[in-house]
């Protein structure tokens, strides 16, 4: 799924990243943990969070993921713009809430990551 | 968000790039003292459709092709160029940004802008459409060639040295209680890992295992160190501080098991799943940690 179909799909509005939005993603990933993002560590996906704190660009940075998207229509920090910005990872915003998000994603076509094993070796 | 605030690259650009950064800066000009005939030569012969007039080096005027037809017309090639020429000209400053260019051209509909100097009148170029266009697409070349170039000559870096042992070594000092900060040490060090050539998918796993601990040195004490140690065959972590310790590590590493108070907890942190994922992440991984002194973590990761 390109961002521009993710974009379409969670009546999404782009905040930084506008010349990207052909980029593909693979996996969807969805949370409020930031830890949890980072077991789930594959690159080339979509995150889905309702934190708007910077520390969310830092995880998708330290994850090599590509794009995030606000759900439920946060005010964000500009901390956050700009080390998005910095960094070349793509921030949509939507009003739409989190399993409303994810369930048009996955309809469509986006998969998650299955059943994770927390205690498995990651790479 | 405002929509005015959603800019491209491109846009960015704009704003970035200086008007001297892409304007052409060798000018054809002519002498306001010359006959119109003369223009002959210089807008034919070099495909220009209008020139600025220049005296001592001072934009006095712009002639262009249209002027010359006219003269053409009516018979007045002997008239002076500055009989002809349109006086009131519309320039730019050197030392604009590039989006003023923009829009002045959308504003006029002209095809060429005469760049002067801000304090006096002094010529120093001119632009024109192409010459945005032109100077854009070579500053996002640049951009994407310059890490291309660092990751080029450090990649080579191993190759390069004669020695026995060799151990690069990057450290980092991690500020306790710094939630804006924490992270840079993180992402400085993956950006040094990705320049030195080394697989992404480690460079990954060694940037999120280094997150982690430096989320820990700044959540749970004062400050600290990060240390990588990069060899042929493996890259070493050390992360050290002096706080307050762990009373039981084996609890610590359990998943789930976290002492982080409520306001990390709210910016997505303190899921106790950390130093699990860090051991996930890594070859091999030991915790030392005395009550009172500091904690003591070092994770290996194997490079093939
Ligand atoms: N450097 C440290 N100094 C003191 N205590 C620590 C340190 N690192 C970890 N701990 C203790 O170990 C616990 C578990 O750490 P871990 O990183 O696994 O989870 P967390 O930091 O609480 O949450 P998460 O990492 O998921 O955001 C912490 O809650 C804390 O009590
Ligand atoms: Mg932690």
């Amino acid at each position: 799924m390109t961002l521009n179909q993710a974009k379409e799909i969670l009546e999404a509005k782009v905040i930084t990243g506008l010349d990207n939005l052909e980029t593909e993603v693979k996996i969807g990933c969805a949370s409020d943990l930031m830890s949890d993002v980072l077991i789930f560590n594959k690159p080339e996906s979509l995150l889905l969070t309702g934190l708007t704190n910077p520390q969310v660009v830092r995880t998708a940075e330290m994850a090599d993921i590509k794009a995030i998207c606000f759900v439920r229509g946060k005010t964000l920090d500009e901390k956050t713009i700009e080390l998005a910005k910095d960094k070349n990872i793509i921030l949509l915003m939507t009003h739409l809430p989190m399993f409303e998000s994810c369930g048009r994603l996955y309809k469509k076509g986006l998969v998650g990551l299955g059943y994770l094993d927390i205690n498995k070796k990651n790479g | 968000m405002a929509e005015d605030k959603k800019f491209t690259k491109i846009q960015e650009l704009t704003y970035e790039l200086k008007i001297k950064d892409v304007m052409t800066k060798k000018v054809v000009t002519v002498h306001p003292k010359k006959p119109i005939s003369e223009l002959r030569e210089i807008l034919y012969k070099k495909g220009i459709s209008g020139t600025p007039v220049v005296s001592k080096g001072e934009l006095v005027g712009l002639i262009s092709i249209e002027d010359f037809i006219k003269c053409l017309a009516q018979g007045e090639m002997n008239a002076l160029i500055e009989e002809k020429m349109a006086k009131k000209v519309e320039t730019l400053y050197a030392d604009e940004p590039v989006v003023h260019a923009v829009r002045k051209f959308d504003q006029y509909g002209f095809g060429r802008f005469p760049v002067i100097k801000r304090n006096n009148k002094k010529l120093v170029g001119i632009i024109t459409k192409g010459d945005i266009i032109k100077g854009l697409l070579k500053k996002l070349e640049i951009d994407y060639h310059e890490e291309e170039i660092h990751r080029y000559r450090a990649s080579h870096i191993f190759e390069d040295i004669i020695a026995d042992n060799t151990t690069l070594t990057f450290q980092y000092n991690v500020v306790g209680k710094d939630f804006d900060k924490a992270g840079e040490s993180a992402s400085g060090l993956k950006r040094t890992l990705y320049r030195l050539g080394i697989q992404p998918n480690i460079v990954r796993r060694a940037s999120i295992a280094t997150y982690e601990a430096e989320m820990n040195i700044v959540v749970f004490t004062d400050g600290g160190k990060l240390t990588a140690s990069v060899q042929p065959h493996q890259i070493k972590i050390d992360a050290s501080d002096s706080g307050p310790g762990i009373p039981d590590v084996k609890q610590a590493m359990r998943p789930g098991f976290s002492t982080a108070p409520e306001w990390i907890r709210e910016l997505g942190f303190g899921a106790g799943m950390g130093l699990l994922n860090i051991k996930n992440c890594t070859d091999k991984m030991t915790l030392d940690s005395k009550v009172g002194k500091g904690t003591h973590l070092e994770a290996v990761l194997y490079l093939n």
